[in-house]
């Protein structure tokens, strides 16, 4: 199977489902002169130049405009240059495009993607590095989705392309340049349908997007101490494939749930308490969570680095709860 | 390029449906003050000669999108009363299955893409909707209504610029009615002409007496073809009055009743426009008797669908968030 960046699967997602439906058009800041700071829609305006929009800076109106042209027949993909900009169209992600389908009482679909560039990368500091997942999270009508693969990065876009319902699609800048292998051809992943990335029998490890990696890598070298790592990425966290998760931890026993999102209110608390409520007496030890620090991001080096988890602190959790 | 003045008929129909919305809002206000009506109820008398002539030249396949005071939006547009009637009263035969209320009635197999009881929130919809026309080159335009206060919120900036530069086939209308809710539009801006703003974006802007339904309906109807043209939005700003304050139950300290008097003893958008249709005979006093009969018997059919109708069931709760089951 040949191997392609992250950038690159979702790059030909939006290539092969735009030539499939042409009522997907695409919006969004710089997306036609550099393909996006991230080059993720380079090419898109040579193959399509009517149905891609270089917007002027203005959150809201990209949102809300998306948002129009889906509840009339087309289905929009937003790029949101970094994340963090969402804040400046949150009216329109949260009281329109999230309720519309509910306070209407169903009578319209939402197709709407927010494509949404999200994390830590080249020390961009507090306004450019953050994780917003567990915000979108507590909001009903919204799905939330997290590759962290291009494999799922691809599968996972196709769904959201083919959909009737918004996606925050969240993507880990810095998983952009990540590789891996990716089928030639069509296929989707469905929402809801959580991965196991690694089968084990100790502990089970919950990551999601750049924390997949990670906890990974910390099964690696865990396993060559002779204990087995579970590694379950949900993909999804709007829907949640509770089942797996829990199934997974009625096997191990012992769970990590982990996430690049700052710890307090985090996705990371959403499923630490699924667990609580529905898998207690499975469990031989207290969940534990692994998460970002409770700060803004800082700018040096020196202090970014210490925000964000790495695997060595996922190898000291596991070994904490099974010692 | 003039608009053509509007035939007898359509005048008639444009009367019937100012009255519809006239009554519709006193019952509305009846019922509430009855319990019957619950939660927020804003009322659009006094301003029925911005949107009705507005929507005279609209299909069912054009656009529009609404405000929290929207009722007088969906009558134009051409909504079911009875429908709506039952949303009001939070009914399972209601516009949404009784999960919107009065600040969200949606119609959208006629266009009507929701009252919004976010002040500046039709902005995007309507620019987007636009947008939709203007790729698929069906001629379908959309018209975005708000009020003076919307135009002090960001989506209102963001949203015109946009439609500007692309070009897009959507009329902004402004019902200036001098309040955002209960402060005066002077206290917080200078530019308390909202057509002025449009040079800022390099599109033309058009005040109008929004009392006047024939000098409204001439305005928005050079707007509209503009925008069919492929020539781009429009700013059309009608200065008008809403007669009962800000909300049912609003003890509108902040204005006297000599200056609602003024606006609706002499300035009343159906007296008016009674007064031109029979001074130029297109209208009989018997007519006019028959019209205001008619729809309030519509409004008294109406109230017992409404009041004759379900509540919804519990399942009903976690039905409608996505496209699938999940909550």
């Amino acid at each position: 199977m040949p191997k392609i960046s992250l950038r690159d699967a979702l790059r030909d997602a939006l290539h092969e489902e735009m030539a499939r439906d042409e009522s997907i058009i695409i919006l969004g800041e710089d997306v036609i002169m550099h393909g996006g700071p991230y080059a993720v829609t380079r090419g898109i305006y040579e193959k399509y130049p009517e149905r891609i929009r270089q917007t002027p800076i203005s959150e809201a109106g990209i949102v809300g405009t998306a948002l129009g042209a889906a509840l009339c027949g087309m289905r929009p993909v937003a790029e949101i240059m970094y994340v963090d900009f969402i804040t400046c169209a949150m009216d329109e992600v949260v009281n329109q495009m999230a309720k519309v389908r509910y306070m209407f009482g169903g009578q319209t679909d939402v197709p709407v993607v927010l494509r949404l560039p999200s994390g830590t990368a080249r020390l961009i500091a507090a306004q450019h590095s953050q994780s917003l997942e567990a915000w979108f999270m507590h909001v009903p009508g919204l799905q939330v989705v997290v590759p962290s693969t291009p494999y799922d990065a691809k599968g996972l876009l196709k769904t959201a392309l083919r959909g009737r319902d918004p996606v925050m699609f969240i993507e880990y800048k810095r998983l952009y340049t990540n590789e891996g292998e990716v089928p030639e051809g069509d296929y989707t992943i469905p929402f809801g349908k959580a991965d196991i990335k690694r089968v084990g029998r100790d502990a089970t490890i919950v990551a999601t997007g750049p924390m997949v990696g990670k906890a990974l890598e910390a099964a690696e070298s865990l396993a060559l101490e002779g204990i087995e790592v579970e590694v379950v990425d949900p993909r999804t966290l709007v829907p949640l494939d509770r089942e797996t998760i829990f199934a997974s931890v009625h096997k191990t026993n012992r769970v990590i749930v982990t996430d690049e999102e700052v710890k307090r209110g985090g996705t990371s608390a959403e499923i630490a308490s699924l667990i609580a409520e529905e898998c207690f007496d499975a469990l031989d030890a207290p969940v534990k969570r692994v998460a970002s620090a409770n700060v803004p991001m800082p700018f040096s080096p020196e202090l970014e680095k210490l925000v964000v988890p790495k695997a060595e602190h996922l190898v000291a959790a596991v070994r904490e709860l099974v010692g | 390029m003039p608009v053509e003045a509007p035939s007898a008929d359509t005048l008639k129909e444009m009367y019937t449906r100012m009255w519809r919305i006239r009554l519709f809002e006193e019952q509305a206000e009846y019922q509430s003050s009855q319990g019957k009506v619950m939660g927020a109820l804003h009322t659009y008398i006094g301003e029925e000669a911005v949107a009705v002539p507005v929507c005279a030249h609209l299909k069912d396949t054009d656009y529009i999108t609404s405000t929290h005071r929207g009722h007088g939006h969906c009558i134009s547009k051409g909504a079911d009363i009875k429908r709506m009637m039952a949303e009001l009263f939070g009914r399972a035969t209601g516009y949404c299955k009784g999960k919107g209320g009065s600040m969200h009635i949606a119609d959208f197999a006629i266009g009507m893409l929701g009252a919004n009881g976010i002040v500046a929130g039709g902005f995007g919809l309507a620019t987007g909707a636009g947008w939709a026309a203007q790729l698929r080159k069906s001629g379908q335009a959309a018209v975005c209504f708000f009020g003076d206060g919307a135009a002090n919120r960001g989506p209102f900036h963001e949203n015109i610029n946009i439609a500007a530069v692309w070009k897009l086939p959507v009329v902004y209308v402004c019902e200036n009615n001098q309040f955002a809710q209960w402060t005066p539009q002077k206290d917080v801006t200078l530019v308390t002409d909202i057509a002025n703003m449009a040079p800022a974006y390099g599109i033309p802007g058009v005040q109008v007496d929004g009392m006047d339904a024939l000098a409204v309906y001439e305005a928005a109807g050079e707007a509209i073809a503009r925008a069919r043209r492929g020539e781009g939005p429009t700013l059309l700003e009608c200065k008008t009055y809403r007669f009962h304050g800000h909300n049912f139950g609003d003890p509108q300290m902040y204005r006297t009743r000599e200056e609602i008097a003024e606006w609706s003893d002499k300035r009343d958008p159906i007296k008016r426009l009674a007064a031109h249709l029979k001074e130029a005979e297109i209208l009989t006093d018997d007519e006019d008797k028959a019209i205001q009969q008619r729809v309030a018997a519509e409004i008294q059919e109406a109230v017992r669908f409404a009041e004759s109708s379900p509540y919804p069931t519990p399942d009903e709760l976690y039905k409608d968030i996505y496209s699938y089951e999940y909550a």
